[in-house]
């Protein structure tokens, strides 16, 4: 046995360079079978058609799901793995405790923002007698945290992350995902230790929202565009209202909080320009939250949500 | 020997798109990163042809399909690194497989891999990006794939000679 991989690896050494320089075995290569070709992108366009006709109970679901539960764990692990490498660069600006002190004055401060960005929204809120109940019910939430593990491609065209929370942990499809900054997107998928979050900045996203300012509604739609560049564009219902630059948009908030709850902050009003043709206001907002260096998420999970992870509470406890 | 190959080239495959999906975009420009299922796909083809090539590209396009987050139609991948293994395979048997040849290899199966996904899309209108975006990812594409050529295509190319069944020289 030993002696034939000596002789094959004494082979393959001197076979080296003609393999980088000579013909090689071009003559004893077979000829390509096309039949085989025809066979394999015919399946590609089956694949294509079950995924594109079936809709969301198509066959291909099921498949998406039994590839998740092995891949899954795997980027889970990697990401795990080399965590501790791309935190390198945090390691030289700031050690050890100074390191904490910027992380929790960060946070404070992103609280502290978001309060005031939302203080327009909640007062009108409040004079609308709506404020009460639906207070009430931004006391209900808790925050299942989660890492992101994995991001989609940009050659893929879609904007989709993996976060290291799945079913296990008391997350579905169609749950609110946020952070520290704002509105990250919505579950749309999950197996049972990881999850698939649809960005708010996806071509495929439409997310309701209400400029804090005016209360006035309308429809954030994502551009595809991940980093600093990545705007949503805002397209409000009434062609009467004009947002006025550096407005704050909130969730305008789905029944049951399905999939986003009320009252998440988006981003704020750039540029507003409108269509004559279609008669509507559009304006560009540029989200709060920086999806280039997505890390630690909360999923928004109902109050006492059974979870293979402490739960953080609406009023900041850990069950 | 061939079950050994294909558990190989599976493990290979695996292995690109994990460090593609989780490593990689820590290094993203604009969240592009490079095609490693695409590096390992042409590897394939300049060592072992199109036939090999083309079946490997189908499984790497479905896993790419499937696996955690990818959210577009499924199928779309597949067929793109299928019309790679079969495109890169078929070069080899016109131009030297020097250095320089597997660059260009590289390159060209590269743009063609992420036209032919781009393309696909506009069809099922699946991104509704415009073409300049299209353009602009698929060009930074070929770059991020060119760059890692010289580390990924070695190791591929020289894993799959070794792996080769034992033929009459």
């Amino acid at each position: 046995m030993g002696l034939r991989l000596d002789h094959r690896l004494g082979r393959l050494k001197g076979r080296r360079e003609r393999r980088w320089s000579g013909a090689g075995r071009l003559d004893e290569r077979s000829r390509p079978s096309r039949s085989l070709l025809v066979a394999l992108v015919l399946a590609s366009l089956t694949l294509i058609t079950l995924d594109y006709n079936g809709g969301d109970d198509s066959p291909v679901e099921s498949a998406r799901r039994v590839v998740g539960e092995v891949f899954g764990p795997v980027e889970t692990g990697t990401a795990t793995a080399i965590r501790p490498f791309t935190a390198v660069p945090d390691w030289f600006r700031s050690r050890g405790a100074l390191n904490d002190d910027v992380a929790r004055l960060e946070a404070e401060n992103s609280r502290l923002r978001s309060q005031a960005a939302t203080a327009d929204y909640d007062r009108n809120r409040l004079q609308e007698y709506d404020g009460l109940t639906a207070a009430a019910d931004d006391l209900g939430y808790a925050l299942v945290p989660a890492r992101v593990v994995a991001l989609g491609p940009a050659q893929s065209f879609s904007d989709a992350v993996t976060i290291d929370a799945g079913s296990r942990a008391g997350i579905r499809p169609d749950m609110t995902v946020i952070n520290n900054d704002g509105l990250v997107g919505r579950v749309l998928r999950v197996t049972s230790t990881t999850a698939t979050v649809l960005l708010v900045v996806d071509t495929d996203s439409v997310v309701g929202g209400r400029v804090g300012e005016s209360m006035e509604v309308g429809f954030l739609h994502g551009r595809g565009v991940v980093g600093d560049s990545g705007r949503l564009d805002l397209e409000l219902v009434d062609e009467s209202e004009v947002p006025a630059k550096d407005d704050t948009v909130v969730t305008w908030g789905s029944e049951d909080g399905a999939p986003y709850v009320a009252g998440v902050p988006v981003g704020r009003v750039t540029s507003v320009f409108s269509s004559v043709r279609e008669s509507t206001q559009r304006a560009v907002i540029d989200p709060y939250v920086d999806f280039g260096s997505l890390d630690l998420v909360g999923v928004v999970v109902p109050s006492g949500t059974h979870s293979d992870r402490a739960v953080i509470e609406a009023d900041g406890s850990l069950k | 020997m061939s079950l050994m190959r294909g558990v190989v080239a599976a493990l290979a495959v695996s292995l690109a798109l994990v460090l593609q999906v989780s490593v990689f975009p820590h290094l993203a420009w604009q969240g592009i990163v490079p095609n490693l299922c695409l590096l390992v796909v042409v590897g394939a083809a300049l060592t072992r042809g199109p036939q090999f090539a083309a079946v490997l590209g189908f499984l790497a396009g479905v896993a790419l399909d499937l696996a955690p987050p990818a959210d577009h139609v499924a199928g779309r991948w597949a067929l793109a690194l299928v019309v790679v293994g079969y495109l890169a395979g078929r070069v080899r048997q016109d131009v030297r497989p020097t250095a320089m040849a597997v660059v260009a290899t590289v390159a060209a199966s590269s743009f063609v891999g992420t036209s032919v996904f781009a393309i696909s899309g506009l069809v099922l209108r699946d991104p509704a990006l415009g073409v300049p975006d299209l353009l602009r990812v698929i060009l930074v594409a070929v770059v991020w794939d060119v760059l890692l050529t010289p580390f990924v295509l070695p190791l591929v190319m020289r894993m799959f000679q070794r792996l080769e069944p034992a033929r009459t020289a």
